[in-house]
């Protein structure tokens, strides 16, 4: 059920909103260090998938294995801080704390987690670096253009050393050079790490930097890679 | 690609031989597709033909005689006229790919499944593209992303065909 050497897995997982149904049976797994896309089209149920893989919320039925743990059998507390630790999450927008600098934006999940600021700075600004904006340590992400902000909350989530990175349209809100540009350096720094990655994203062209693609249709998550 | 003309644009910056022509070519133009050494001379000997190039020397430095062709006035005016004008838009209509799904539809096989299988394949190939973009450069960026955009083009056909199925399937079998 649980394909051999994954770190996150999910079998069967079915979730309704109402009358209707968002997940309909999908399946899905993920090895550390692999980075996963997810696509299919609106309403396909793919940002639902990425919600319940990362413990935002809880499938009605179906299983979610994360690192040899179920999810569904731990307290919401635990789940939180499973988010805290483990993984790392960058959105398409709006995810930044405006009321803080850009390095103390990419420190605050070494914070949460009980890092003494100097060495959580030390930290975010060595990723910072990775991400190529480490100059703009001391500026608010109102001040800073969308693709460095983008790469600021890409330094941030892999600040925390997750294990699993979760990425909703990353590039969304990015022309193409921009959107590539994340998208390289991203997907570098995860495999580097050894971080997997779930991909959800409607664009072919950010896909193409991931190793393995799943397509979402009418809830159901179909592996591509040996469908040819 | 015109091969000719593309050798023709190249001698313009100065005369070369025929190995020199064709190691540039494949440098800057030919990485899938190296030219043959038959392509280079039989090319020269048609252009030659129509004065469009000039033998401008002979050397043999020991090995055989090597002939060193050079653009004539004629070759640059040519060699104009074919940058001026601009390419021909394909408009590939009813395609391959349009074929099959209207087959499948026909035959009562999934539709939905052969453009996922495509999609896949497609993005497979875009893969192995943005990976040699990521190793390359500048001028390996600017091939591969000519590549990468005419595919994602068929990918955003293949979604919206694959959204207007249901509709297609009564159109080509009711």
């Amino acid at each position: 059920m649980i394909p051999e050497g994954s770190l996150l897995a999910a079998h069967d997982l079915r979730k309704t909103y109402g009358s209707t149904p968002a997940l309909d049976g999908a399946s899905f797994s993920v090895h550390p260090g692999e980075v996963v896309a997810v696509m299919g089209p609106s309403g396909s149920g793919k940002s639902t998938l990425l919600h319940c893989l990362a413990g935002i919320i809880t499938p009605d039925s179906g299983t979610i294995t994360y690192a040899g743990r179920e999810l569904s059998a731990m307290s919401d507390a635990e789940r939180s801080a499973l988010r805290r630790s483990d993984f790392g999450f960058v959105f398409q927008f709006g995810q930044l704390v405006p009321e803080l600098t850009c390095v103390e934006n990419v420190a605050l999940p070494l914070r949460l987690n009980g890092v003494r600021r100097r060495a959580a700075e030390r930290t975010a600004l060595e990723w910072m670096e990775r991400l190529e904006v480490d100059d703009l340590g001391t500026k608010r992400p109102g001040e800073v253009s969308g693709g460095q902000g983008q790469r600021v909350a890409v330094a941030r989530a892999l600040a925390g050393s997750p294990k699993v990175i979760f990425a909703d349209e990353p590039t969304g809100a990015l022309d193409s050079l921009n959107g590539e540009r994340v998208m390289q350096l991203l997907t570098e720094a995860a495999r580097s790490a050894n971080v997997a990655v779930v991909l959800v994203t409607h664009e072919a062209r950010v896909a193409a930097y991931s190793d393995r693609d799943v397509t979402v249709r009418d809830g159901r998550a179909r592996d591509m890679e040996h469908a040819v | 690609m015109s091969i000719g003309h593309t050798l023709l644009g190249l001698l313009e910056s100065g005369p070369r031989h025929g190995y020199d022509l064709k190691r540039t070519f494949d440098e800057k133009f030919g990485q899938d597709r190296p030219l043959h050494y038959g392509q280079v001379y039989s090319t020269m000997s048609r252009l030659l033909k129509n004065g469009l190039v000039e033998v401008d020397g002979v050397e043999s430095e020991g090995g055989p005689e090597r002939k060193r062709y050079a653009i004539t006035d004629a070759g640059i005016t040519d060699v104009s006229h074919w940058l001026a004008q601009p390419e021909k838009p394909e408009p590939y209509l009813q395609s391959t790919l349009y074929t099959k799904v209207v087959l499948a539809l026909l035959t009562g096989r999934s539709a939905a499944d052969l453009l996922d299988t495509q999609r896949s394949a497609h993005l497979r190939m875009m893969r192995v593209l943005t990976d040699r973009k990521r190793q390359g450069d500048l001028a390996d960026q600017l091939i591969c992303d000519h590549a990468l955009f005419h595919l994602e083009a068929d990918l955003r056909w293949l979604e919206l065909t694959s959204a207007r199925l249901d509709q297609l399937a009564k159109v080509v079998a009711p």
